[in-house]
């Protein structure tokens, strides 16, 4: 469909894919207003979710969605690095390690057993780890998924070669900027407002929930004195640990709050083997 | 990078673009027979049915939903479905009805996406809806509102297109008003009008000819065509309650894939999602619906996977015609969910993911926590389906060079729209002719 080129070459974009649900990849096609003007602008070089069309590397920009999981994902990420020139990580997956970093509590060995019949068909690594444990990353965009807006104002950022208008402060600002009355003080709904990044919009305590966290935790989060509020308000430890515990589980603020001793959810003499028999059948 | 091919062909699909995920496909050919096909399922697992023993029995709705980010109102409704089956409460009246308005808003964003962007660019010979665009931005840019249209539900009702925030055991955190919901109906009108518009599009796409011979499954509801129900069904005599899945449904592993196989205990391979549902359900579609099927020429039984983006489209404006339906007959419930206690216990959940039935299973133990869980997605149920289809398809095109065997048997998978990353997980085509 290319017909003869005769603007100027159009940065390219480049989005990957490692361990993740594949919803922070199509929330740049749930741009449904901005998408053409976006690829008027960029070039899609590599996006497999959209197009089977790959231009070969390098690339102006890659989204990265996705944590590393496996020994080939590992050197995966580095070759995606070499041919980036700039890489934004995108979702608690590729910034946190996702909801599938609770392996990195327990032991992997007995999660396979649960799930498959015979273990030994798969390779995984012990641990769900972000990207920035791997290389070096330009720009991470939080959240279980990311926000749309987010999302636009990063590549519009990057196309202007400026920096991106992401606050680092917590959910109770955008909860307060909306006008919403606080369901924490009000309605003694444990949330996790004062402890989370910004980026959604306070959209739980809008819908009358307490924030869950998924945007993960917010600069200088004081997640002691959230802990204790928590308390207060009835739960048990065992409940505290999993609030924090779900998809930015891995994230340095959630990874352990100071919580008494809890019965062990993941013990090993929980789990019973996978009820799957092994079998190796061909269509 | 790791899924093409180096060398001068990288231009070329090696890998399986437009799914869901990520996957290889590999076949053998020895002597001019198909010798072995596989679906290489290789996106990583997730371990979710384990992690989640040990979660509180409220949380599976938040925690399973990013299974998949294209689908995760059918995890959030079939995992309510079942914790709510295993503590004994019924869900019914206003916020079934919000439901069901929800699941259509996933049905109308998750089939115009697979219409439009992974599977119509195959038909008209695109790499891509995006250069689609450059020749026909006008068919884009409808579909892309028909999907907004369908965005715009998951946005008024469950807070946010992706993972939605306001689902939970029992009903909801907080139901909509008529006023926030009069705006949306008027959009939902237009939205019809265009997805009839789509329906007339695809139906004059060139199909090949081509018959699936395999089981269809579907859920059963006596009245809806279904999105939430409660009964499973097949055209080989399968007529049984959820509870009684694993009795019937058998799952198991293949070396070649993280996602599991499943089949009909007794029978074999079988297929869910839009065509066995249309298969079973056609006399249930909303009149306009039924009516744009008719126009488009839509068999009764249609069994031809390539003619799947026309039954995904006639499910489109079942779905608008549903969602205003629920509009008009609204009534805010004074509350917005029904009170739930745990107790201990065994609770199943079919409902339709835009992909096809999606079970789960939960124990709940005495202390309201998650014992054991079982997940089985559609694409999972489907992957032996779809080995075979491949299989036939590759025997009986075996003369086409690699390129074009590979281009069209990419096409023979995405007409069943596998969501890799619900199974666990895309494509590298290896021709082994040695």
């Amino acid at each position: 469909m290319s017909g003869p080129q005769h603007a100027a070459p159009r940065p390219s974009l480049a989005v990957w894919k490692f361990a993740s649900c594949d919803g922070c990849q199509l929330t740049l096609l749930d741009c449904e207003d901005e998408l053409m003007a976006v690829t008027d602008r960029v070039e899609i070089a590599y996006f497999l979710e959209a197009s089977s069309a790959v231009v070969e590397g390098p690339y102006d920009l890659s989204l990265v969605e996705g944590s590393i999981t496996t020994a080939v994902d590992a050197e995966r990420i580095k070759e995606v690095r070499r041919q980036s020139r700039t890489l934004i990580t995108i979702g608690a997956c590729a910034t946190a390690g996702g909801i599938q970093a609770l392996r990195n509590f327990g032991d992997v060995e007995e999660l396979l057993r649960i799930v498959y019949a015979t273990p030994e068909f798969l390779s995984t690594l012990g641990t769900s780890t972000p990207i920035s444990d791997h290389v070096e990353v330009d720009l991470e965009l939080r959240g279980c998924p990311i926000d749309r807006r987010q999302l636009l104002e990063v590549i519009g950022a990057v196309l202007a070669g400026r920096k991106p208008a992401i606050g680092d402060h917590s959910v109770c600002v955008e909860c307060k900027a909306r006008h919403n009355t606080c369901v924490l003080v009000a309605h003694g709904t444990p949330c996790l407002g004062p402890v989370t990044h910004a980026g959604c919009g306070a959209l739980c305590p809008s819908f009358h929930r307490g924030c869950y966290g998924c945007f993960g935790p917010s600069e200088g989060a004081d997640i002691a004195a959230m802990t204790s509020v928590l308390r207060a308000q009835g739960m048990s430890e065992d409940e505290i640990l999993r609030l924090f515990h779900t998809f930015n589980a891995w994230s340095e603020g959630f990874r352990e709050p100071p919580v008494g001793p809890v019965p062990v959810a993941l013990s090993p003499s929980r789990l019973s083997p996978s009820r799957l028999s092994p079998r190796e059948d061909r269509p | 990078m790791t899924h093409k091919a180096t060398g001068s062909r990288a231009l070329s699909s090696d890998a399986l673009a437009r799914v869901e995920g990520e996957g290889a496909m590999r076949v053998e050919i020895r002597d001019g027979r198909v010798v072995d096909v596989q679906l290489n399922i290789y996106e990583p697992p997730r371990f979710f049915e384990g992690f989640l023993r040990g979660r509180g029995y409220t949380e599976p709705v938040d925690i399973t939903a990013r299974i998949c980010g294209i689908c995760p109102v059918a995890y959030q409704m079939s995992a309510c479905t079942a914790i709510e089956d295993a503590v004994g409460v019924t869900v019914d009246g206003a916020l079934r009805e919000l439901r069901l308005l929800l699941y259509c808003g996933e049905w109308i964003e998750s089939h115009a996406l697979h219409i439009h962007f992974l599977h119509a660019p195959d038909f008209l010979g695109f790499d891509s809806a995006i250069s689609l665009a450059a020749v026909d931005r006008a068919v884009v840019e409808r579909g892309l509102e028909v999907k907004r249209i369908g965005n715009r539900i998951l946005e008024v009702v469950g807070g946010r297109a992706i993972h939605p925030v306001n689902v939970k055991v029992g009903g909801f955190f907080r139901v909509p008003t008529t006023r926030e919901l009069e705006p949306l109906r008027a959009e939902l009108e237009r939205g019809l009008e265009l997805a009839v518009q789509v329906v007339d599009w695809v139906a004059g796409f060139d199909f090949p000819d081509q018959e699936l011979g395999c089981e269809l499954v579907a859920a059963d509801h006596p009245t809806e065509y279904p999105m939430l129900a409660d009964r499973v069904i097949s055209d080989r005599g399968l007529d049984i309650a959820a509870a009684e899945w694993l009795d019937h449904i058998e799952e198991f592993q293949v070396p070649h894939s993280t996602a599991l196989h499943a089949r009909v205990l007794e029978r074999g391979e079988y297929l869910v999602g839009p065509l066995a549902r249309h298969h079973h359900h056609a006399e249930k579609l909303a009149p306009a619906a039924a009516r744009a099927a008719r126009d488009a020429g839509l068999e009764p039984s249609c069994v031809n996977p390539f003619r799947s983006i026309i039954v995904r489209a006639v499910e489109v404006v079942h779905a608008f015609e549903t969602a205003i339906a629920v509009i008009d007959r609204w009534v805010r419930p004074a509350f917005a969910a029904v009170p739930v206690a745990p107790r201990p216990g065994v609770g199943h959940g079919v409902t339709e993911a835009p992909r096809g039935l999606l079970y789960h299973r939960y124990e709940i133990d005495d202390a309201g926590l998650i014992a054991d869980a079982v997940i089985v997605p559609p694409t999972s149920q489907n992957q032996p389906t779809i080995e075979h289809d491949l299989w036939h398809f590759v025997e009986a095109n075996i003369d086409l060079d690699d390129d074009e065997l590979r281009r069209r048997a990419e096409v023979t998978i995405r007409n069943h729209d596998p969501c890799i990353s619900c199974a666990t997980h895309f494509l590298d085509l290896t021709v082994d002719r040695s």
